[in-house]
């Protein structure tokens, strides 16, 4: 559906996407995942048609984008970053003029309606753009894009500046919207692109550090699962019976950390679930265990890792040898509920 | 392009600065009539001709067509139209048809007038028709410019005053041009070479003197050439801006 082929943007001087190659199946739900300023918007303003290539070659469903730029842009829904919102213009007249802009074969009302009860503004059509709240005008930047049932939908950052209700209600519509069309979409959080998307593809500096299927992509960053136990208790006492319990490979004392507690890194054998054997284990003792925490490195760290360092073929790096990289995350969770990792969760 | 120029068309009567911008013409030609008809002369193409001799044509078109381009930009709408599928160009033609209609709107009351007048004096109809048909082009012409300029920046405001330096430079350009004087005889190369310079400068700023060539349609002396003149710059800032709207997606 999407092809993108050693696509190149140059800014006068400044390099801003770096030969860019993927291609996007029908269908397929992907996200853009990167910081600020990694070339998401660029990229996506190039899909659409807003800016030129320097380098490259950019098709959708067949129509080069520079060639063929109209045939392309018709395939396409693009929901900036800012939705293009005249502010002086009511709701649904701002839809028919862009219905009029794009175009469309559709009878016009009904194709209007439809799209409206969608996205759900139909009770705000008669109010002027100036007037609506964040949630709404991007809620009608959607309905624009929408306009004309393009298969594929490009969003910039859809939930950026909205309230938790608010993301909610448009993950579930981007969701919706996923089964019948073609997605990308950009974020800079990865909640976001986890909850909604098959296929994450994380961007920075312009280049493509990593391109894969969700599910892989957590597999290949997640490490060996640890723990790390906070006890009130002697500390040479508690390290012998740690290691006693079913399932613990090694347990490593950590030194003391508050009042009379102490630290133990416990690494289970691979594929164990120790918590309830541990945290049973020093109820026996009857001793007083103040925390357990997962010292996984989450993808969210990897992510920040990754675009964090310095350059991209130390991300890159980053990827193979992640296992290495181990650090005590601020998951508590508490003992008593056996669940699964908080990221299972969501 | 219908789609386009209907929007904007709106959007000068959705604040009001369309209304204010008809208001303008409305007084300045009310005034012409007052002044002219009074001194008995019962043409009202001189009236259609007061409005660009006293230079107030060259501060209300820069308001009419500061926005233009200006503002999508600065708000971001440019996005939606330049990935919509349609031809930059079409886009363009909207816009300039949109503020030109709004122009040709303020002189609606010129038809009221020589209505009127018509009543009681015997009155020129082909002057008044070669009038209305020269301030068109004239403001045609100078709304072509101004979108060109519009489409340069961000910022209205600063369309607004680059837009009125160079409509008072096409203003004065006849005065300009009348400081010139071409010496007849030169004794060395270098005097010709200055002489085929102030040759040079001296035609330019005639081309530019807008008012002269709308004034050879009151004279009723008006050629085909005149047409032309006024369509050529027409056409001309209409690609302009087509290439400064294009050349933005490259930078």
């Amino acid at each position: 559906m999407i092809e993108v082929t050693g696509l190149s943007k140059r800014y006068g001087t400044f390099l801003a996407v770096k030969n860019v190659n993927f291609s996007i199946e029908k269908g397929e739900v992907v996200g853009f995942l990167g910081p600020n300023g990694a070339g998401k918007s660029t990229i996506m303003n190039i899909l659409t048609g807003y800016l030129s290539l320097t380098q490259g070659k950019v098709t959708i469903d067949g129509f080069d984008i520079a060639e063929n730029p109209e045939a392309a842009k018709k395939r396409i829904g693009y929901l900036p970053e800012l939705p293009p919102l005249y502010t002086d213009m009511k709701v649904r007249e701002y839809l028919n003029f862009i219905y009029d802009l794009k175009k469309v074969k559709f009878p016009k009302k009904p194709h209007i309606d439809e799209i409206m009860r969608l996205v759900n503004i139909n009770h705000v059509e008669n109010r002027l753009i100036r007037n609506l709240s964040k949630g709404y005008r991007q809620r009608v930047g959607f309905a624009q894009a929408l306009i004309g049932n393009p298969d594929v939908l490009i969003l910039d950052e859809p939930t950026v500046g909205l309230d938790p209700q608010q993301i909610i209600e448009i993950r579930n519509l981007i969701t919706r919207l996923g089964k019948n069309h073609t997605i990308i979409l950009s974020s800079h959080i990865l909640s976001e692109i986890q909850a909604v998307c098959d296929r994450i593809i994380i961007i920075n500096y312009g280049e493509i550090i990593a391109d894969d299927l969700q599910d892989n992509l957590s597999e290949k960053l997640s490490t060996e699962h640890s723990l790390v136990a906070r006890v009130i208790c002697d500390e040479r006492d508690m390290l012998a019976t740690l290691k006693t319990v079913k399932g613990v490979k090694d347990v490593v004392a950590l030194g003391k950390k508050e009042n009379g507690a102490y630290d133990f890194e416990i690494i289970p054998e691979e594929g164990a679930d120790v918590r309830a054997g541990v945290s049973g284990r020093i109820a026996d003792r009857k001793k007083q265990l103040l925390a357990l925490t997962s010292s996984r490195l989450t993808l969210e760290q990897v992510f920040l890792k990754l675009t964090q360092a310095s350059s991209n073929e130390e991300a890159r790096k980053m990827l193979g040898f992640v296992d290495d990289e181990k650090t005590t995350t601020s998951e508590d969770f508490i003992i008593e509920m056996p669940t699964e990792d908080k990221e299972g969760e969501e | 392009m219908i789609a386009v120029f209907k929007r904007e068309f709106k959007s000068y009567f959705t604040n009001p600065l369309g209304f204010i911008i008809l208001a303008a013409f409305y007084f300045f030609l009310g005034l012409g009539f007052l002044f002219i008809f009074s001194d008995g002369n019962p043409n009202i193409g001189e009236t259609v001709f007061f409005t660009a001799q006293i230079g107030i044509l060259y501060f209300i078109i820069p308001v009419i067509t500061m926005r233009l381009f200006s503002d999508e930009r600065r708000q971001k709408t440019d996005q939606a139209l330049f990935t919509a599928p349609v031809k930059l160009i079409n886009i363009v033609l909207g816009k300039f048809f949109a503020a030109f209609v709004l122009y040709a709107m303020g002189f609606i009351p010129t038809v009221i007038f020589q209505i009127i007048v018509s009543g009681y004096v015997a009155t020129n109809v082909f002057y008044y028709v070669y009038a209305l048909l020269g301030i068109m082009l004239f403001g045609a012409a100078l709304i072509a410019v101004g979108m060109f300029i519009s489409s340069l920046t961000e910022s209205p405001i600063i369309s607004i005053i680059f837009t009125l330096i160079v409509n008072l430079f096409i203003m004065f350009s006849g005065a300009f041009a009348s400081m010139i004087t071409i010496p007849t005889t030169t004794n060395n190369i270098f005097e010709t070479f200055g002489s085929w310079i102030l040759k040079l400068v001296s035609s330019f700023l005639n081309g530019m003197n807008f008012l002269a060539v709308l004034e050879s349609f009151g004279q009723q002396t008006f050629a085909i050439k005149d047409i032309v003149f006024f369509l050529s710059i027409v056409a001309a800032f209409i690609f302009l801006t087509e290439r400064s709207l294009e050349k933005r997606r490259w930078s």
